[in-house]
């Protein structure tokens, strides 16, 4: 019996890192410290056990060697004009680097979940850039904590235990009776619940809520009609004074701003908002990040590229325009001619059109797990969970990095090995 | 009989904890649901767990009714995944990401059968 403490926990953007994890014969048998996301991933679920290829997506999937399946993954990428490699945030960053080199090499366009997550986030941070801190200054000073359009009792389970609401710090030794918390939302979340301020919003009304709180913070509450958004003016005006109360305030948002109606200029005015009560005391904005090493992605991504995600490779050298480039928009636009989709599951996530559109091209799948990918990939390479039986790095949702250990001896390839080879047989297919 | 509503698509525990699961009976319980609150459930004239058609102007579901009362007076929820994502906006507004949240939608009880993972998206091939 193994036991491995302060493991790092591969499911969400709190990147936890106190786990205990108990290995009996190459398999966890234990978790301690996990909340129900991470034990459920940690402890495994049926696996895909073979490689697999069809050719017509309506048939059964036949059983096939590694090199069978790596070569024609190599095939469809090299014969493809428009190719999408789509997904990344379920693997550590060693993997985004040489899917990036792949990318760069057959001219495709590279995106991750970030799409249909926090990619608006990233606009926003272009336009205005991004007063933040990491979660350990969170957890030692806030005072104030709110979360806009987040719900990380269902979400991020132990944020608010491990760095917001809970947590005592050095300058914070009362921990939940040493702050206020308020919960933005359009639903009574169970967050909500806990908040001690609860601000309703009517659904897409939320740039015009902060709009309405910069106004009455900087002295324009004249202009602040009765009601905005379906909040009060009187509760409007009573969280700006809260707000300005502060001596550390930190403010998390979700996809409650990120894919209402404005996207990214609801970040972009929330920015703003942190910016200006900055003049009276100091405040930081963090998005709360979903997969574990979505954040990693972007990082690599960034300096390998100068981009975050959504780059087309296409010109031979890297173009980012999210609108156009993005995994979404060039398979709405019926662009896309052939996709690879790892480490993540547009199957599931993205809208029906877009699926639609996978199920009708040539898809290669490379993931641990048979999922609504499977159901319109021609080739599936099954491979080992990053984070449980593949070391590397990844990024918290405040952008730290840090190194996750192996749990357990993997029984299948790596993400970085199929590439490596799918990267050498493109290069074989090109007479290099 | 019918409810008009705005959808909201979004994260739940049970979605969390079954999303490498996505072949499970457990992860279809999880996320091929609808949440609307008591009152909304009341119009509808149908009880919880009953099966419910949501259609919006980009396609049609039928998904499990399921109370939440945090929920305000006409909101619906579907947690993210396949079921939600049959009838989510597409559009992604010049900036890469689709309408996930805010559609609007037509919610009438029904006595259609909830599609398994794999019939859903057998409907795309």
């Amino acid at each position: 019996m193994t036991v491995i403490t302060d493991a790092l926990c591969p499911f969400c953007g709190c990147l936890c890192d106190d786990l205990t994890i108990v290995v009996e014969n190459n398999k966890i048998t234990d978790i301690k410290n996990a909340c129900k996301l991470g034990s459920a991933k940690i402890m495994g679920h049926h696996r895909i056990e073979a490689p697999m290829m069809r050719a017509d997506k309506k048939s059964e999937f036949k059983e096939v060697s590694y090199d069978e399946a790596i070569n024609e993954a190599a095939s469809i990428l090299f014969k493809s004009k428009r190719p999408l490699m789509y997904g990344w945030a379920s693997a550590v960053c060693e993997v985004h680097k040489k899917g990036i080199l792949l990318a760069e090499e057959v001219g495709a366009i590279i995106d991750n979940t970030a799409t249909v997550c926090h990619a608006p986030s990233t606009l926003a941070v272009h336009e205005k850039g991004l007063p933040t801190a990491t979660l350990g200054q969170v957890k030692n000073r806030s005072d104030v904590v709110v979360f806009w359009g987040s719900n990380p009792v269902h979400a991020h389970p132990r944020h608010m235990g491990r760095y917001s609401v809970f947590a005592k710090g050095f300058f914070q030794e009362k921990g939940r009776k040493g702050r206020k918390v308020i919960v933005v939302d359009v639903r009574k979340t169970e967050t909500a619940s806990m908040a001690d301020e609860f601000v309703q919003v009517q659904q897409g009304s939320d740039y015009l809520v902060i709009s309405a709180l910069r106004a009455i913070l900087s002295g324009h509450a004249d202009v602040v009609p009765e009601s905005v958004g379906g909040v009060t003016k009187e509760q409007l005006s009573k969280l700006v004074d809260t707000l300005k109360a502060a001596k550390f305030g930190a403010v998390f948002f979700g996809m409650g701003l990120t894919q209402s109606i404005s996207r990214y200029k609801n970040i972009d005015n929330a920015i703003s908002l942190i910016t200006e009560l900055n003049a009276y005391t100091k405040y930081v904005i963090t998005p709360m990040r979903g997969h574990y090493n979505v954040t990693g992605f972007g990082q690599v991504c960034s300096w390998e590229t100068g981009f975050a995600t959504a780059v087309d490779f296409a010109r031979g050298a890297p173009y980012y325009n999210p609108g156009e480039t993005a995994a979404n928009d060039v398979l709405m636009r019926k662009e896309t001619d052939a996709a690879m989709i790892i480490a993540g599951d547009a199957g599931a996530h993205f809208p029906a059109d877009s699926v639609r559109h996978l199920a009708r091209i040539p898809v290669v799948q490379i993931d641990p797990y048979w999922n609504p990918t499977t159901e319109v990939s021609n080739v599936v390479i099954p491979v080992a969970i990053c984070g449980v039986e593949v070391e590397g790095t990844a990024y918290r949702m405040d952008g730290v990095s840090m190194r996750m250990r192996k749990m357990i001896e993997p029984t299948l390839p790596t993400d970085v090995e199929i590439l490596e080879k799918i990267t050498q047989r493109v290069r074989e297919l090109r007479g290099e | 009989m019918t409810l008009n509503a705005i959808l909201i698509t979004g994260r739940t525990i049970n979605q969390g904890a079954t999303i490498e699961n996505k072949t499970s009976l457990d992860y279809q319980e999880a996320t091929a649901l609808c949440e609307l609150n008591s009152k909304d459930i009341g119009i509808l004239g149908i009880k919880p767990g009953s099966q419910i058609s949501v259609k919006t102007d980009h396609g049609d579901v039928v998904v499990k009714l399921k109370e939440n009362n945090g929920n305000p007076d006409g909101m619906a929820f579907i947690p993210m995944g396949p079921w939600a994502n049959a009838v989510v906006d597409p559009d992604t507004k010049g900036c890469g990401m689709p309408g996930f949240k805010g559609i609007k939608a037509r919610l009438e009880p029904t006595d259609k059968k909830i599609l398994s993972m794999k019939d859903l998206i057998a409907r795309y091939k």
